[in-house]
């Protein structure tokens, strides 16, 4: 039984069709990462299945307890600390004041947080702080489904590196299930179970490759062959890095 | 919780301390005062020494506190009033494209409407008093919130709202835990320009409309000449205003916007 199921999804901008025919389903406790070149309509599936725009046909099956999601740009409340933010949905889920302290600390310590940072308001944090911040309010409501929407695009290498490690961890440690959102083919590697290809156009799932081993368990080679296998001799890969930047998303 | 106690502590701290910069602007002001004292003598502007002597002279007599007490009951009616209707107005506004398309021009109608007249007409609907008084205020202030909650509302982050609902917020909660803050951010100082229009607007309509308080005091001292009293009424109206300014708005303000001041650099926190 799968945990998300999307079928025959499609949706229109102002008329103009951006997805359509977009079927695929999530397993408890997988990871699935939907590549994509720019412009494709990633975004765009991610935020239907979590519900936060209405297809325009297709149904979208959730059947998970609570999920969370992860944004491209951190969407912290600038007036609440990090407590405060990272508090926030249990503040939601209208669960009692006095126990949102420790589970927004256990939270916090996942996501690599201390607690001297907890009293900061997010222009005190440096980016990395904040996306960090942005992964222990989603952890911190213990989500069986997480939604990855390029999360970690606009960090630099090595702290890309660091949030990914975050997330292959808590993934392990808290069982959830995730589908990651990325155009990078070296993340969704590192991180996922199963690489979903969209299609360059919007129309419907071009192919998936299963990843052998775990997540965190492939070393940097056998990663970075398989994405230079991918990228020469598959042609799923073939638009990948296909450019269009005057299309929106 | 200690913690918390000694934080607020501290702002109070350095708000307090802040007034002495407040006193150095307030005295270069008094400064060019006596400059303009002594080159045009004590009947044309009288020295802020005296203005002040006369205005103490004023509060000690017992009569001037009723009337200081008229005005400033009368404007911060008509400010609460305003900032009433103006930020309901301005919400719903905001919130419905098609109800601010309809009310833009409609404002731009009230706001070119001097004050003056909306004056008159109150006092032709209703007679000399209160009522006229707060009727202006209301008029001339309620354009100015109903635009900073309409901008409040309009340049809300809208990825928070996208936020708050994947983590299951609806349209109440949306507003109440994301939307409003945002707006007060847009909202006070709106409400700070409103509440220094209400005390300008209620001083002029009691001249106007000779309804006693600082306005009427203001009449007899143009009557008899005597720019003494004028000036020191004037100075306990802005007096007035100072003190209802921050005692009742800024600290609201400061509560709502600490963010602001963990992410000013250091020589504008001081």
């Amino acid at each position: 039984m799968s945990l998300l199921e999307l079928s025959g999804i499609g949706h229109a901008f102002f008329g103009r069709t951006v997805l359509e025919g977009i079927s695929l389903a999530v397993a408890p406790g997988e990871i699935v990462a939907l590549v994509g070149p720019s412009g494709s309509g990633k975004s765009t599936i991610a935020h239907i299945a979590a519900g936060l725009e209405e297809p325009r046909d297709g149904q979208v099956a959730r059947r998970y307890a609570r999920h969370a999601m992860v944004f491209q740009d951190p969407r912290l409340m600038p007036w609440a600390t990090a407590a405060g933010n990272i508090g926030f949905p249990l503040r939601l889920a209208r669960r009692p004041r006095r126990d949102r302290g420790a589970s927004v600390l256990a939270a916090a310590a996942r996501a690599g947080l201390e607690a001297e940072d907890l009293g900061k308001y997010p222009v005190e944090l440096s980016g990395g702080m904040r996306q960090r911040v942005a992964i222990a309010r989603a952890l911190v409501v213990e989500p069986d489904f997480v939604y990855f929407d390029e999360p970690f695009t606009a960090l630099d290498v090595a702290l890309k590196r660091r949030m990914q490690d975050l997330v292959i961890e808590a993934a392990r440690g808290a069982r959830f299930a995730a589908l990651f959102i990325t155009h990078d083919l070296m993340e969704a590697i590192r991180i996922s179970h199963r690489i979903l290809v969209l299609d360059p156009y919007g129309r419907g799932i071009a192919g998936e490759r299963w990843l052998p081993g775990q997540p965190g368990e492939r070393d940097d080679a056998e990663t970075f062959e398989r994405r230079q296998q991918f990228l020469e001799r598959d042609a799923l890969f073939a638009h990948i890095d296909d450019i269009d930047e005057r299309v929106r998303p | 919780m200690l913690w918390v106690g000694l934080d607020r502590l501290a702002r109070l701290g350095r708000f307090l301390w802040s007034g002495w910069a407040g006193l150095a602007g307030l005295a270069l002001l008094a400064a060019l005062w006596q400059a303009g004292h002594e080159a045009y003598g004590a009947f044309i502007l009288p020295a802020p020494l005296e203005t002040l002597a006369a205005a103490a002279r004023l509060l000690t007599d017992g009569s001037a506190r009723a009337m200081l007490a008229t005005t400033v009951e009368r404007a911060v009616t008509g400010f609460a009033l305003c900032a009433l209707a103006g930020t309901v107005a301005g919400v719903a506004a905001g919130y419905s494209p098609a109800t601010l398309r309809i009310a833009r021009p409609i404002l731009t109608v009230i706001l070119g409407v001097p004050p003056i007249a909306w004056i008159v007409l109150a006092m032709i609907w209703f007679g000399t008093g209160d009522g006229t008084v707060a009727i202006t205020i209301l008029i001339s202030a309620t354009p100015i919130v109903f635009v900073g909650a309409v901008e409040g509302v309009v340049t809300r982050d809208r990825g928070l709202d996208a936020m708050a609902k994947a983590f299951g917020a609806g349209p109440v909660r949306r507003f109440t835990h994301v939307a409003v803050r945002q707006i007060a951010a847009h909202l006070f100082p709106a409400l700070l320009l409103a509440l220094g229009t209400a005390f300008k607007v209620a001083v002029m309509a009691e001249l106007l409309a000779n309804a006693g308080g600082v306005g009427g005091a203001l009449a007899r001292a143009r009557a008899m000449l005597d720019v003494a009293e004028a000036l020191a009424w004037v100075s306990l109206a802005v007096a007035a205003l100072i003190l209802v300014e921050y005692g009742l708005i800024r600290p609201a303000r400061a509560e709502l916007e600490r963010w602001r001041d963990a992410a000013a650099p250091w020589g504008v926190k001081r």
